[in-house]
């Protein structure tokens, strides 16, 4: 999240902050972290959403519940490629 | 029984509803924002600053940090009281949490509506 505001924060401050984050934003490492970032809080995404619709009485019973992680995981892996491809 | 003196609500049901509830708003913003920057793969700082130039953007952008805020004190609250045994390493852990979230708070203000 430091991270994230800190970006928030040199995107909005000025155009030249905004130019140098897009800048900075090219090195490889500051791609990683990005990705990292992304990946983190897409499979939270995928997760939390599986975790709702277990709220809701969807996916309750053990085999279900089987299906729902694979499903899960299968789908956080894809997000987390795609954010790949987004960030690269 | 536990008590449960330090949990956002004192109350488990309230705590649970705010988690849930702050899970949908955190992601309808996640949505918003990701969508925005896929609609625009070629973003100018006149674009970036004239969506956070709406009073309806900065809203929810804080309402966001909001649920952010609670939605991470429940979920770090719930880890610190399964995990984390001896009481005062508990609080501190808790302390750095609440204050991290606060710094959180006062710099999304700072940026959204500072200067």
């Amino acid at each position: 999240m430091i991270f994230v505001l800190a970006a928030l924060d040199m995107s909005l401050a000025s155009e030249e902050s905004f130019n140098q984050l897009k800048e900075c934003m090219q090195s490889p490492v500051a791609k990683f972290i990005t990705w990292g970032i992304l990946s983190a809080l897409g499979y939270h995404f995928v997760a939390g959403i599986k975790h709702l619709l277990m709220d809701a009485g969807i996916g309750e019973t053990l085999e279900g519940g089987r299906v729902a992680s694979i499903i899960t995981l299968v789908l956080g892996g894809l997000v987390i490629v795609l954010a790949g491809v987004w960030v690269w | 029984m536990v008590t449960s003196v330090t949990n956002f609500s004192r109350s488990g049901l309230s705590d649970w509803v705010l988690q849930r509830v702050s899970a949908v708003i955190l992601a309808t913003y996640a949505i918003f924002i990701v969508g925005y920057l896929l609609c625009t793969p070629e973003l100018t700082f006149g674009q970036w600053k004239e969506l956070f130039s709406m009073t309806s953007v900065r809203i929810y952008t804080l309402l966001a940090v909001l649920a952010l805020v609670a939605h991470a004190w429940v979920g770090l609250w719930t880890i610190a009281t399964d995990y984390i045994k001896p009481a005062l390493i508990r609080f501190l852990f808790n302390a750095a949490v609440i204050g991290t979230l606060f710094v959180l708070v006062v710099w999304s203000i700072e940026i959204l509506w500072g200067l």
